[in-house]
């Protein structure tokens, strides 16, 4: 397999940045992954970063009509390629990301790129209906996430507050990730390729968690008593 | 002066927008208060049928902002109360005739010689409810006691804290009691529990506000009326009074008002 490519969540999308190496063969590798957690990048605004290829309008048109087959709408591309630039621009495709934020291709780059999954985005604020969040890593929200909205991420989901939304973790195939929650009352849980309703509550809520267990998502609760988790 | 703009939303259609924008406008002038409503429904207006003043529309909003009158001459007196005023929308056109930055600009104007300016915004989330809510200092978003309308009004509350217009205040509208303590209708601390925001007034279902919309009568006119009470308690608290929430006729007690004005009250 080619070098991976690295996978960040952005305000506007989401930021693929390409490693080095031969175009063809990258760009199928990114179809390929694409097209493997179709779950996670369906319906994604794409920023692309290339680094210093040089490439056509014809290479870039032909990646976006094949990301667009999968639903996946290529934005922008990020490059310090004066050649590439011209394309992009010939195409259409931004060039940068919003002015307001840091200047593209340095602070962008993930903290560490050997845990692209690792990072977790913090979301201090109540997910109302409408709002969709989608994040390569971990997503803590520190709020309620309301019917209607969703989250999409890679890793585990960590509400503390009321669930009443759509979640999906592990969306990129990761079946141990786990979703957790002070009142988990999902409209619908999945996790890697499960799915879930949540069973009618008895009683007051409590904090529990949803994992795969057996090819199955189950919810556990949490146990004051051992301060931690009853299946581990 | 210096009025305030209260732009009256809610997402979903029907469930009394307009029959609150203009009962608004008359418990508003009927506590001596300068109040103009602003019909921003363009296209399908009907705050002025509400309002019984179809027959004396001759410019309309849109006329105003695309210079063809004056602001005073689009503005319609209230049959009883003078210091209730309609600025009518258009029937002829649609929203893109007029911008946010329309929106802002004319509510300006209105701003020196009223109190309050009532803006009756358009179902939906689109074009309509864009411009309604450019100019609002507060955002008024009425819900029914059924999940779809709480369930749009929460999406509106994302917009418009996304708009930095957030987050809002609520009215629910068209609550049966006894359909509530059977447990057949959300109750308010259901939709608390979800919306989260401040509630500032619970509007009991009455036969009286069908019959005054088609006679083209708020029903706020008749202020023995259970609807007409409650807008005009609305008022009252939208003027910064304290007051309690009105007992729906419900045989819950006193513990059962206790948690009413704690949840009106204790909302952050």
């Amino acid at each position: 397999m080619a070098a991976t490519l690295t996978i960040k969540g952005i305000r506007e999308g989401l930021l693929v940045s390409l490693p080095e190496g031969d175009w063809t063969e990258i760009s199928r590798h990114l179809l390929e992954t694409v097209q493997e957690q179709a779950d996670f990048f369906r319906g994604a605004n794409l920023a692309l970063q290339v680094g210093e290829r040089n490439l056509g309008a014809a290479d870039l048109g032909r990646l976006r009509d094949a990301l667009s087959d999968h639903e996946v709408w290529l934005r922008a591309v990020l490059t310090s390629s004066d050649v590439t630039r011209e394309a992009a621009a010939d195409l259409g495709l931004e060039q940068a990301l919003r002015p307001e934020r840091p200047p593209a291709g340095e602070e962008l780059e993930p903290l560490d790129a050997t845990l692209p999954m690792e990072e977790a985005v913090l979301v201090e604020r109540t997910l109302r209906s409408g709002h969709s969040l989608r994040h390569p890593g971990h997503v803590v929200v520190l709020g309620d996430v309301n019917p209607g909205a969703e989250i999409i991420a890679g890793g585990n989901i960590i509400v503390w507050g009321r669930l009443r939304g759509t979640v999906h973790a592990g969306a990129t195939g990761n079946e141990s990730a786990s979703v957790s929650a002070l009142d988990l009352a999902p409209t619908q849980l999945r996790i890697a390729g499960h799915i879930s309703i949540s069973p009618a509550r008895k009683g007051a809520p409590r904090p529990e968690r949803a994992l795969v267990r057996d090819g199955q998502i189950v919810a556990e609760p949490w146990s004051p008593a051992g301060g931690r988790w009853k299946g581990n | 002066m210096n009025g305030q703009v209260v732009t009256i939303t809610s997402g979903k259609g029907g469930v009394g927008k307009t029959t609150a924008t203009a009962n608004l406008g008359v418990a508003f002038a009927s506590q001596d208060q300068r109040v103009v409503c602003l019909d921003a429904d363009i296209g399908l207006r009907n705050l002025d049928v509400v309002m019984g003043l179809e027959n004396r529309i001759v410019y309309d909003f849109v006329d105003v902002v695309e210079g063809r009158c004056k602001l005073r001459q689009a503005m319609i007196r209230d049959k009883r109360l003078d210091n209730l005023f309609l600025i009518p929308a258009a029937q002829t056109r649609d929203k893109t005739a007029v911008s946010p930055q329309d929106m802002v600009r004319l509510t300006d104007d209105l701003r020196a010689d009223f109190d309050w300016i009532l803006v009756d915004s358009p179902a939906g989330i689109e074009r309509g409810f864009r411009n309604a809510i450019a100019p609002a200092d507060i955002v008024l978003i009425i819900t029914n006691p059924e999940i779809s309308a709480v369930r749009d009004a929460d999406r509106i509350i994302g917009l418009i804290e996304a708009e930095e217009k957030g987050p809002g205040k609520l009215v629910i509208n068209r609550v049966k009691p006894e359909m509530v303590r059977r447990g057949d209708m959300l109750g308010t601390e259901d939709i608390l529990d979800v919306l989260a925001i401040e509630l500032v007034g619970i509007v009991p279902e009455d036969e009286s506000v069908t019959v005054a919309t088609n006679q083209g009568v708020p029903v706020a006119m008749n202020a023995s009326s259970k609807a007409g009470k409650a807008f005009h308690n609305i008022a009252r608290r939208l003027n910064g009074e304290e007051v309690p929430f009105e007992s729906l006729g419900g045989q819950d007690g006193f513990f059962g008002k206790l948690t009413r004005l704690i949840r009106a009250g204790g909302e952050g």
